[in-house]
């Protein structure tokens, strides 16, 4: 067993096993049953239907769009569409939950089995089975703190569609956790189904844990629920699992029970409502009818499906020979996928090289310069043709690369082009043999001793005489070129 | 089947309803002749049967993904027993 | 068989005629709807010792009934244009308190009308007010109202109060007593049917899908069906053409073209193959409505229909499939009366001591005793002996009509198994009050189309009624045959007498 999954407790190694259940809103104009709007952070109960209020007499009926945005999700994890699914009523009271019911499917899902890939950070790739994916609604929103006795109901989100995504058991620790939620939220988000704007709730995770004994039947698990960021989701799980084991190792049980995680202590707590014994009571809607799916329009969808970032990280591979990492890395955001692409477009000539050179910068500076100052891939002030138009200079040796990143500083400030910078600012490397000469015996002439040295056998101080040269011409020579000339001078 | 006090009450809980204790017999009572009238179902073989779902119409019909419903917060307040802030008011929830 | 106008149109006689017979005055422009809808409100007014209604709307009414003599007088009327109904409580209507007949939607005024109400509006329908009935639909004798029970017009010979029937008693009796010209029902396992056998008038449940549930208060989703309540045939006839049609509101809706209902009227039964379901014979049952029946046979058979025996093996489980199906989905239908939103509201400390205090005070006797059931029977560990089981053998009830429809057109039955009974005679056991249905759940269940005809009387002199089931979306054969029934039992009505 890989290292990675085990918690080492007192008794020795534990393995930790994580399920998650996603829920992801669907991106739609209407709701799932009504044709209220969805649009977030709306004023209270504007946007609310009197199917969404449970109004008597009302009765729902499905948005197409949505069930469209659920087959194409479906196929983004790799799975299997059902033509023919049911709704349930999972029945039980609370503030939010005007119907007294949630209409979801129980039995018969719109989409069944599936996978997803994960890679980790060193490279390998393991395979998360997907139990199901489902169509439901929403609940509304409980304002807590209006009022010290009462709550406040919002109806806003109420029969908002959301697609739960089940996981099987197999995650084995909180990376691989966050390496699946990461996973997803960019397939979603690549479909164009969710957003996967987690701190608007877009996306929230419950979370399955247990710990045993490698080799053992799983333990008794909790459920974490409405994690709302990767970094939440991690230290979830790390201090559950730690709570476990604690409890284990000392004799005593884990508790089958709903918990909360506690953001501010980074702790979990269970929730603190009275348990009623749990009895959802699903049946089939009866509003209802069975839902069935034309064939040949989820064969339409199937084959109008996006470039799904797995795809995309091959051609990416293959094409311009990047490394599985880096790849990764540029697929991962739909948005850094896009700016990669549309900057390919301006590269003279187009090459792998060029392509490599083009990627690490993206990663490197463009990544660094977007993090120092907390902005987007969108609001970069460096557009991908004049990103590419800096690869450009490098590439033919107008710059090295030292001064690229001087002239990137300048791209970043003014929004200006390299070629344009550089003009400016006579940033335009040097490569002309008597001019890298000249200087070369300026240097060569000043440090005579060290000259002595190096001939007889200090070959480290090549490396010095280069610095002298490039510091005298501001960094602007041809750096092979000096290399080429410096060895000639001394023999 | 017969129903023993704990199962009305627990029943009853999950229904939100509250039985009073001179409400209990009698109800108890009835549920009870409603279940045995009901066990006659288990003469039926229904080994072969598929269940029925729905009436009528086989398939589900769609709506278009458009808003068809408009700000109406005020109706949907109206006949609303408290109302603060443009939010329906009840007892606080602890989670 | 179409009914000509045969009484002079007076006044005093406005009450009494036909919702056909009304439609033709006003367009010859004997009376105006003013005179008709005044003469309604006033015998209304004289009439409140049956409870029939829940909500008297005469302001709105009298307002309508001008708007309509306008449209009349310009000739643009609608089908309905100017004729005066009652609404059972069940439909919302846009402004106008919608109760169910339960103290949890006292009050309750819906912002939105239900498609029926508004399709009866669109054609010029006159709305008296909101008609009495059985708590949420639930029941068979109008006795479970939170508004007071409502009496049958009709006395039996020892002058006992008797049921109208339920749950829509309230329609049944005003149609009956001359408080409405025609009314509005809803079905769910022989609602519309019983009351109207009840009260010797005519009551249809369409089949399942024909008439939009949208805006009508659920009871049980599956089963429910808003039909019209009338005084004979052809009026069933008039109301069901504009009640009908589908509505993309409800996905249970059926987007089928209604068709023409009027002209079955006249195309008699010759050569039409009449059902007689062996198994609705009970034992023990009255014999004056096993004389009905042979009776009903007869003359089907007289106008040139064979009778054909058929079996419906399955017909001794529909009440018990019935016990199981609609107190489960009423259980789910009816938790959104939770004080929150709208209806009702007992205050608690906790908010499930608010819901459980609003739900035990709003909530009436029956329906409680329903939702508990309901829940117990979808509850985990009893889904599949109860739930799952009962939606099998309703599947196989369901087969029992398709596979008897092969062999025959329409089947002919009693409504009921026995006529009308006072108030006091209100069996106290729940399980033997739900026999009354045992007649009509059966075509609930499979989703099918039933009429009951006024078609004798029982030895009391009470009415007695004919059930005619048909198969899915064939309204039509019931009112070929049910036209035949009437014409043959020559029924004098309450007003009649
Ligand atoms: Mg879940
Ligand atoms: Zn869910």
């Amino acid at each position: 067993m890989d290292n990675q999954y085990i918690y080492e407790g007192a008794s020795g190694p534990w393995e930790l096993v994580v399920g998650l259940e996603v829920h992801a809103q669907v991106i739609s104009s209407a709701k799932l049953f009504s044709g209220a709007a969805t649009t977030f952070g709306a004023e209270p109960n504007t946007q609310v239907s009197f199917v969404d209020a449970a109004m008597p007499g009302m009765l729902p009926v499905i948005n197409k769009f949505c069930v469209e945005q659920a087959i194409k999700t479906g196929f983004g994890i790799n799975a299997e569409i059902n033509l023919v699914s049911i709704f349930d009523r999972k029945n039980y009271f609370y503030a939010d939950l005007p119907a007294g019911y949630q209409i979801s499917q129980y039995t018969r899902p719109i989409v069944g089995k599936g996978y997803l890939d994960i890679e980790l950070e060193d490279g390998s790739v393991r395979r998360i089975g997907i139990t199901r994916l489902h169509l439901e609604q929403d609940a509304g929103k409980s304002i807590h703190d209006q009022h010290p006795e009462k709550s406040y109901i919002d109806l806003n989100r109420s029969g908002v569609a959301l697609m739960e995504i089940v996981s099987e058991p197999d995650l084995r620790s909180a990376e691989e956790a966050a390496a699946f939620v990461r996973k997803l939220r960019s397939i979603v988000r690549c479909l164009g189904t969710c957003d996967g704007n987690m701190d608007q709730g877009s996306m929230r995770i419950d979370v399955n844990i247990s710990v045993r004994k490698a080799g053992e039947p799983f333990g008794t698990r909790a459920e974490i629920k409405n994690v709302n960021s990767i970094k939440f989701l991690t230290q979830a799980i790390h201090y559950e699992a730690e709570r476990q084991i604690v409890i284990l190792e000392e004799g005593g049980e884990i508790l089958q029970e709903t918990r909360l995680f506690d953001s501010a202590r980074g702790t979990t707590r269970p929730m603190r409502s009275k348990e009623h014994a749990h009895d959802y009571r699903y049946f089939p809607d009866p509003d209802l009818p069975p839902l069935i799916l034309d064939k040949a329009w989820v064969e339409e969808l199937r084959k109008n499906l996006p470039e799904l970032p797995d795809a995309k990280k091959s051609r990416f591979m293959q094409d311009y020979e990047l490394s599985a990492y880096d790849a990764s890395v540029l697929v991962a955001e739909m948005e850094t996928a896009s700016y990669f692409e549309e900057a390919l477009k301006f590269l003279k000539p187009l090459n792998p090289k060029a392509a490599k050179l083009l990627a690490n910068w993206l990663i490197g500076e463009v990544f660094g310069a977007l993090n120092r100052e907390d902005k987007t891939i969108e609001a970069c002030p460096v557009t991908p043709p004049h990103l590419s138009g800096l690869i450009n200079q490098i590439q033919e040796g107008i710059i090295s690369g030292k001064i690229a990143k001087e002239v990137f500083s300048l791209m970043w400030e003014s929004e200006k082009d390299a070629k344009t910078l550089i003009e400016e600012h006579g940033l335009k490397q040097v490569s002309d043999d008597s001019a890298i000469l000249a200087v070369i015996d300026r240097v060569l002439s000043k440090n005579v001793t060290m000259v002595q040295e190096y001939k007889s056998g200090k070959d480290k101080l090549f490396g010095f005489f280069v610095g002298q040269v490039m510091k005298d011409m501001a960094g602007k020579a041809n750096p092979e070129l000096v290399n080429k000339l410096l060895k000639e001078k001394l023999g | 089947m017969s129903l023993d006090q704990t199962t009305v009450k627990r029943i009853a809980t999950l229904a939100r309803l509250k039985l009073s204790e001179d409400r209990m017999g009698p109800m108890q009572q009835d549920l009870n002749r409603i279940l045995h009238f009901i066990d006659q179902l288990n003469e039926v073989d229904t080994s072969l049967v598929e269940a029925m779902e729905g009436t009528n119409v086989s398939s589900m019909p769609f709506r278009k993904d458009v808003i068809t419903e408009e700000n109406c917060v005020e109706k949907i307040l109206a006949n609303a027993p408290e109302v603060a802030c443009n939010m329906f008011v009840v007892p606080k929830v602890v989670e | 068989m179409t009914t000509p106008i045969t009484k002079p149109a007076l006044k005093n006689d406005l009450i009494r005629l036909t919702l056909a017979e009304a439609k033709e005055g006003l367009l010859k422009k004997k009376f105006s709807s003013l005179d008709l809808t005044k003469a309604y409100l006033e015998s209304m007014e004289s009439n409140r010792n049956l409870n029939a209604y829940i909500l008297e709307t005469p302001e709105l009414a009298l307002e309508r009934a001008k708007e309509s003599d306008k449209r009349l007088a310009k000739n643009e009327g609608g089908l309905l244009e100017g004729l005066p109904l009652g609404i059972k409580d069940l439909f919302s209507t846009e402004g106008i308190q919608t109760t169910a007949a339960s103290h949890i939607l006292e009050g309750f005024k819906p912002p939105y009308e239900s498609t029926v109400t508004q399709n009866l509006q669109n054609a010029g329908a006159v709305f008296l007010g909101k008609t009495n009935m059985d708590e949420f639909a639930m029941g068979s004798t109008n006795m479970t109202s939170y508004f007071g029970s409502v009496i049958n017009p009709w006395k039996r010979s020892d002058g006992k109060d008797l049921v109208p029937g339920g749950s829509s008693g309230g329609s049944a009796a005003a149609v009956a007593g001359g408080l409405a010209l025609a009314a509005t029902g809803t079905d769910t396992g022989g609602s519309i049917r019983q009351p109207a056998a009840f009260s010797g008038i005519v009551g249809l449940k369409p089949t399942y899908g024909r008439c939009s549930r949208w805006g009508i208060v659920a009871f049980a989703s599956s089963l429910d069906q808003p039909g019209p309540m009338t005084r004979d045939v052809r009026d069933a006839a008039l109301m069901l053409q504009v009640m009908a049609g589908h509505d993309p509101k409800d996905s249970t809706s059926a987007s089928l073209e209604v068709p023409s209902f009027e002209k079955s009227l006249t195309q008699g039964v010759k050569g039409i193959r009449v059902g007689i379901p062996r198994e609705y014979r009970l034992d023990g049952m009255d014999s004056d409505i096993v004389k009905l029946w042979e009776n009903g046979a007869k003359w089907l058979q007289e106008s040139g229909a064979e009778i054909i025996d058929v079996s419906l093996p399955h017909t001794k489980y529909s009440l018990p499939t019935y016990y199981v199906l609609a107190p489960a989905e009423a259980s789910s239908n009816l938790a959104r009366y939770d004080g929150v939103r709208y209806g009702l509201r007992v205050p608690g400390k906790t908010l499930d001591e608010l819901y459980e205090s609003t739900r035990s005070e709003g909530f009436g006797t029956e329906v409680q005793r329903r939702i508990l059931i309901g829940t117990y029977v979808l509850s985990a560990g009893y889904y599949d002996a109860y739930y799952l089981k009962a939606q099998k053998v309703r599947r196989l009830i369901a087969q029992d009509f398709e596979l008897a429809f092969q062999k025959v057109d329409v089947i002919l039955a009693p409504t009921t198994p026995t006529p009308a009974f006072a108030l006091d005679e209100s069996p106290s056991d729940p399980v033997v009050m739900y026999l009354n249905d045992v007649l009509t759940v059966p075509a609930n269940l499979a989703g099918l189309p039933g009429m009951s005809v006024p078609a004798g009387l029982s030895r009391d002199g009470l009415p007695l009624g004919l059930q005619l089931i048909g198969p899915a979306f064939d309204e039509n054969v019931l009112f070929r045959a049910g036209s035949v029934l009437e014409e043959a039992a020559a029924f004098k009505s309450f007003l009649e007498r």
